[in-house]
C-alpha cells in the first residue's frame, strides 16, 4: 500500500459513509443508539489520538517537551483563546524547551 | 431578491463559521507536509475526504506509523466519520433533490454545516445555513491546507521541534468541545488509558483503533448517561460547539 492508495481510499471511505444517509430512510438508523455510538466514536478516537501523539514514539512511551505543550495548550483551550493560536504555542513551547536543553 | 433577516443571519453564521475554521487548515497543511505527504497529497486529503478530525488522524497516525499504519490509518478517519453519516441522516429530508445535489450535500456534510443548519428555525434558512457554511468552509479549508503545505515546506526542519507539540494539541483542539457530558468525558479518559497502555504493545495505529470499543460498549449500554443534564442530551445529532460559534451559549 503506496501513500497515495493510502490518501484516496480513506478519503473514499469517509465520504461514503456521509453519501449512506442520503441514501437510506432516516428511520432505520436515526435512533438513539446509532447516533450515540457514533457521537462517542469521535471522542474516544480523538481522545486516544491526543494519548499516542502526546506519549507515544512508535512503539514506545517517551515522556518528553510534548506534555507540559499539551498541558498547557488544554488550559488555553479552556479558557477560549482561539485555536491557531494555542496551537501556535504549544509549538513554540516544545521547540523553546528542546532548544534550551530543558526537555528533550 | 430580498433575503429575510433569518435567511440573512444563517448567510452571516456560515461565513463566519468558514472563516474560523480556515486557521485549522493552516496547520492540517503544515502538519501534513511535516508527516511525509506531499503537496499535492494533502491537497487531495482536503478536497475529497474534506473532514478536519479524520484527515488529522490519517496524518498523525502516518507520522507515527509509516505506510505500514495505512490500513489503521484507513479504519481510524472512516471511524472518526461516521458521525457525518448521522448528520446526514438529519439533513438529508431538508436538502431533498438529484444525484448532483444529493453528492454535493453529502461531501459538504460536517460538523459545521449541520450546526449552523440545525441552529436556524424556518427550513429555507436551515437549507441556506447548510450550504453557506459548507461552501464557505469547503473554499477557506482548501485554500489555507494549501498555503499551510507550501509554508511546512518551505519550513522544513525548523518547525520540525516543536510540530509533535503542534499535532497533539491540534487533536485537544478537536476533542474540547466535546467534553461537555459526563459520558463524553469518562469514554475520552478511558480511552487515552487503553490507547496509552498500547502504544508499547502493538504496532502504531492499533492502540487508537482498539480505544474505539470503550466508545461501542459505553454507545450500547448508555453507562454515565446523566438524563437530568442541563446541555443537550449525548445522543443529540446536534454537533454542537464548533469552531467560530458556541452554540450552547447562544441557546440559553
Amino acid at each position: 500500500m503506496n501513500l497515495w492508495t493510502i490518501v484516496l481510499v480513506a478519503s473514499l471511505g469517509v465520504f461514503a459513509v456521509k453519501l449512506v444517509g442520503y441514501l437510506v430512510p432516516a428511520s432505520i438508523l436515526a435512533t438513539p443508539r446509532p447516533t450515540r455510538i457514533a457521537n462517542l466514536l469521535t471522542v474516544a478516537m480523538l481522545a486516544a489520538l491526543v494519548a499516542v501523539q502526546t506519549l507515544g514514539a512508535g512503539e514506545s512511551i517517551v515522556l518528553d517537551a510534548r506534555i507540559p505543550a499539551v498541558v498547557l495548550a488544554a488550559g488555553l483551550f479552556a479558557l477560549r483563546v482561539p485555536y491557531i493560536l494555542v496551537v501556535l504555542v504549544a509549538g513554540v513551547v516544545a521547540a523553546l524547551l528542546r532548544n534550551f536543553g530543558l526537555m528533550a | 431578491m430580498a433575503l429575510s433577516l433569518e435567511t440573512k443571519n444563517a448567510l452571516r453564521a456560515g461565513i463566519a463559521v468558514g472563516t474560523a475554521t480556515a486557521a485549522y487548515g493552516f496547520s492540517f497543511g503544515a502538519l501534513s507536509v511535516a508527516a511525509g505527504l506531499s503537496v499535492w497529497q494533502t491537497c487531495v486529503l482536503s478536497l475529497f475526504m474534506f473532514s478536519g478530525g479524520s484527515q488529522f488522524a490519517v496524518v498523525g497516525i502516518l507520522a507515527s506509523g509509516g505506510v505500514s499504519a495505512g490500513p489503521a490509518a484507513i479504519a481510524t478517519s472512516t471511524f472518526l466519520g461516521l458521525r457525518n453519516g448521522i448528520y446526514s441522516l438529519r439533513m438529508a429530508p431538508l436538502l431533498r433533490g438529484g444525484w448532483l445535489t444529493r453528492i454535493a450535500a453529502a461531501q459538504l456534510t460536517i460538523d459545521e454545516s449541520t450546526a449552523v443548519a440545525l441552529n436556524q428555525k424556518a427550513l429555507h434558512a436551515q437549507r441556506v445555513g447548510f450550504w453557506a457554511t459548507g461552501i464557505a468552509v469547503y473554499v477557506g479549508w482548501n485554500l489555507t491546507t494549501l498555503l499551510g503545505a507550501l509554508v511546512g515546506n518551505l519550513l522544513g526542519d525548523v518547525s520540525k521541534l516543536g510540530l509533535d507539540a503542534v499535532a497533539a494539541a491540534a487533536f485537544v483542539g478537536l476533542l474540547w468541545p466535546r467534553l461537555r457530558q459526563l459520558q463524553a468525558s469518562v469514554v475520552a479518559g478511558v480511552a487515552a488509558v487503553i490507547a496509552t497502555i498500547l502504544i508499547p504493545l502493538s504496532p502504531p495505529g492499533i492502540p487508537v483503533l482498539a480505544a474505539a470499543v470503550v466508545a461501542v460498549i459505553v454507545g450500547l449500554t448508555n453507562w454515565f448517561h446523566r438524563p437530568d443534564a442541563i446541555n443537550q442530551p449525548d445522543d443529540s445529532t446536534d454537533p454542537g460547539d464548533v469552531m467560530g460559534m458556541h452554540l450552547s451559549e447562544g441557546k440559553q
